[in-house]
């Protein structure tokens, strides 16, 4: 054996007649070299481009109301928004309106979730079922979840229900069709290994197929949220009642109302904070450690 | 047309074969051949003894990977039999890895799979990476490995289904060639110490040469056993010895005309 360089720090083992510098040397060479960013890139990659981003808006909303393009009762400035969310914090209101609509909006995606999930197994794993409802499940997605909730008023009436509903038959096909999505795209040769290992029937599905489907899964799961979020607020504004309760999609639709533009501002703000944080809080990370644990994440 | 499980780990002792193939063709349904199939392999029969070492060699398109699948059970011969001693395991050109697991959860969910205690898997899957010199590894994403380092867990993995007789589909075809050189060492080397037997597909003459006791030449379209040689070479052998040289000469000269019987017609 003409190459006996060692790599430093690689223990020599005793074993193996044939060189057993080679393999360790090899390892030593080609594994991989996963560096941590520090924090202050940290600080300057993600956090200052949305910061930015986020100032410039209000500079320009400001300039534009200091150059009074509208009239204050069409374009609020953003201090009587500051002021409206003040106000309505000081009242301990700011957090009703929130929770009203964040409990909606998360218990109905569960149970999306609940529903969603085995529908979307039958409709990968049962070809007649997928020949049935699979072209209307996808065809739903592109349906705007508003139409929706004219037929709930009418079968269900003004009520939680009939939120949970609108919610439902906007949610269901986008957490059904990712795990679709997420198993129709399970390489063959994972099935294969599984089969050669053991895994079949019920053990491949529960040790190959779902961790396999995950990715896709989880992009089913963001996509779902962002589609009950939409649709609670489209049954919130449309159906008002005063036994429902003021959550975010009536604080909007009150606003209009009283012709308060810094209200209905506050409203939308509030509507979109709520939804980014979430998908902050709870789908992202999600779907970065799913991931990343996968080597999917390469440079992120 | 039936696929027999000639005994159980128990009784490997008495076992008088690892794989016996006798008689075997395959056909896939083709609509442009002649009556509607056809024929990739043709009449193969084929013994692979305990503890022995075959490479099963030929251009691509013979067939070689569709015997192996047989032999693991994964397909069904058109006609003939297929008998092993167990469940074979088989490693595949990738290397077929879950990426969701880590290297040592990989090699645990093929021991869980074969019905050991969760107690133990954690010892068995160190000790197997132990065997592929991976101690360290069992942390380690799968992506965060090197092909070579992931053929070896892949290897780890097939041998934790404690079969009798480890089925390899080129197993190191995607690898650069010093890393498939140093593997090369590996393989012989556990092969000698777990006295498994191997079946081994290739298309490269000198890598079946430099490991197999036996080489098994096929012909292509259909595949038919064309030529076997003994390999006598002592191990550990290398790649640039002048005896693999002149085998891999005489076996590559064969191949060659097989390959260039289709051009005739």
């Amino acid at each position: 054996m003409a190459s006996t360089e060692k790599a430093a720090g690689v223990t020599e083992r005793t074993a193996a007649p044939q060189a057993p510098d080679d393999l360790a040397g090899l390892d030593a060479l080609e594994s991989a070299q996963t560096v941590r960013t520090p924090l202050r890139e940290t600080l300057l990659r993600k956090v200052l481009p949305p910061v930015t981003a986020v100032a410039l808006v209000l500079a320009v909303w400001q300039i534009l109301v200091w150059a009074e393009v509208a009239p204050p009762y069409k374009l609020a400035s953003p201090s009587d928004v500051w002021g409206e969310v003040r106000e309505a914090w000081l009242q301990g209101t700011l957090l009703d309106y929130i929770w009203t609509s964040v409990s909606r909006g998360l218990l109905g995606f569960l149970l999306a979730l609940a529903i969603g999930t085995p529908l979307g197994l039958l409709v990968a794993r049962v070809s007649f079922v997928r020949a049935a409802i699979g072209p209307i499940l996808s065809g739903l997605q592109s349906l705007p979840s508003v139409a929706w909730v004219p037929p709930a008023v009418i079968w269900l009436g003004l009520n939680d229900s009939m939120m949970y509903a609108v919610i439902l038959l906007g949610a269901v096909p986008s957490v059904a069709n990712g795990l679709v999505a997420g198993i129709d795209q399970i390489p063959p040769l994972f099935l294969r290994a599984g089969r050669t290992l053991g895994a079949t029937g019920l053990r491949g599905a529960r040790y190959i197929v779902m961790p396999a489907a995950l990715p896709g899964y989880v992009a089913g799961l963001k996509q779902g949220w962002a589609f009950s979020w939409r649709s609670l607020m489209a049954a919130e504004i449309i159906a008002s009642s005063p036994d429902l309760g003021v959550g975010l999609g009536q604080l909007l639709e009150n606003g209009r109302n009283n012709s308060s533009m810094s209200q209905v501002f506050l409203a939308i703000l509030l509507i979109l904070c709520v939804g980014i944080a979430i998908d902050l809080l709870i789908f992202s990370p999600l779907e970065r450690r799913v991931l990343r644990g996968r080597g999917l994440l390469a440079g992120r | 047309m039936a696929t027999t499980m000639a005994g159980t780990a128990e009784d490997t002792a008495t076992a008088e074969y690892a794989a016996r193939v006798e008689h075997v063709s395959k056909s896939f349904p083709a609509p442009g051949a002649p009556g509607g199939r056809q024929l990739v392999l043709d009449d193969i029969t084929l013994d692979v003894a305990p503890g022995e070492f075959v490479t099963l060699l030929g251009a691509s398109g013979c067939g070689k990977s569709t015997l192996l699948n047989l032999v693991a059970g994964l397909d069904r011969p058109s006609a003939g039999t297929i008998g092993t001693d167990g469940r074979p395991a088989l490693m595949f050109q990738e290397h077929a890895l879950f990426p969701w697991l880590t290297a040592g959860k990989n090699i645990e969910l093929a021991l869980r799979l074969r019905g050991v205690g969760k107690p133990e898997r954690r010892q068995e899957a160190e000790r197997l990476l132990e065997l592929v010199r991976l101690k360290d590894a069992h942390g380690k994403r799968v992506h965060e490995l090197s092909g070579g380092m992931r053929q070896r867990v892949a290897l780890a993995r097939a041998l934790a289904q404690d079969s009798r007789l480890l089925l390899m589909d080129e197993p190191f075809a995607a690898l650069d060639a010093i890393t498939r050189d140093v593997l090369h060492d590996e393989l012989t080397r556990i092969w000698r110490e777990t006295g498994l037997s191997v079946l081994f597909v290739t298309h490269n003459v000198r890598e079946a040469v430099r490991l197999a006791q036996r080489v098994v030449l096929l012909s292509s379209r259909p595949g038919r056993i064309a030529r076997q040689w003994t390999v006598d070479l002592a191990q550990p052998r290398r790649l640039e010895d002048a005896a693999v040289a002149e085998l891999s000469a005489e076996i590559t000269e064969e191949l060659r005309g097989e390959i260039r019987r289709h051009g005739q017609h």
